[in-house]
């Protein structure tokens, strides 16, 4: 599973992309978040704003209780400040 | 048509483009990169976008912004990376029958522009980067989702 980050999120966790294989309990967003919370000191931080994350999965935007598969392409970014 | 780029917008080369069909409006949106904000001077900014997500959502709002106001033509482009200061970031091009029409849908398209296209500004000042932060009057505005 490729996980991407963006904006402030990616400058804390000092990359922009991940490649993980989450167990298989692991079945929506929020376990994702959960799981990579626990992965090290700068993904809990991250996450610890999680309310302000918001999330698209293959490039669609997405709710915290979608369900994931292991191919997937899951972003990880603020809200967007675009124009 | 609708792209997204590094390079300046060439606004009168775009133009030319809404001009060429037999039409009876034409309207702009021009965003511009601003000098200072209010914590200070700022020396560039940076966006930064989701590439393939961008795209698709772009291409969404000008399909449904053609249908709904019945335009003859609509041209978006939005850039990324490094802008200075009094440069084009974004522009938005609508030709319509009537001018109504097309000034309704360029309205839509910047206010969907701002909260609904993956795009993240960051201003740089002297010795801080600031990630700016979307506004809630923003984001009321849009209440479609796509």
């Amino acid at each position: 599973m490729k996980i991407i980050y963006f904006s402030w999120l990616k400058e804390t966790l000092g990359t922009s992309e991940e490649n993980v294989r989450p167990p298989a309990n692991i079945k929506n967003i929020d376990n994702l978040i959960k799981w990579l919370s626990a992965k090290s000191t700068k993904h809990r931080k991250v996450f610890l704003k999680s309310k302000s994350i918001r999330c698209a999965i293959n490039h669609q935007i997405v709710n915290k209780s979608s369900k994931i598969k292991n191919k997937d392409e899951i972003a990880f970014f603020p809200p967007f400040t675009g124009g | 048509m609708i792209k997204v780029q590094k390079q300046k917008i060439n606004i009168s080369e775009e133009n030319k483009k809404l001009l060429k069909k037999k039409i009876g409006a034409v309207v702009n949106f021009i965003g511009v990169a601003r000098p200072k904000n209010s914590s200070g001077k700022i020396h560039y900014i940076e966006i930064e976008h989701y590439p393939g997500m961008t795209e698709k959502k772009i291409k969404e709002i000008e399909v449904y912004v053609t249908k709904k106001w019945k335009l003859n033509n609509c041209i978006i482009i939005h850039r990324y990376g490094k802008i200075k200061p009094g440069e084009n970031i974004v522009y938005v091009g609508t030709a319509a029958q009537h001018r109504n029409n097309a000034f309704k849908a360029c309205e839509f398209i910047i206010d969907y522009l701002k909260v609904k296209a993956p795009f993240w500004k960051i201003e740089q000042q002297k010795n801080k980067k600031i990630f700016v932060k979307s506004k809630k009057k923003d984001e009321k505005k849009i209440k479609i989702n796509y």
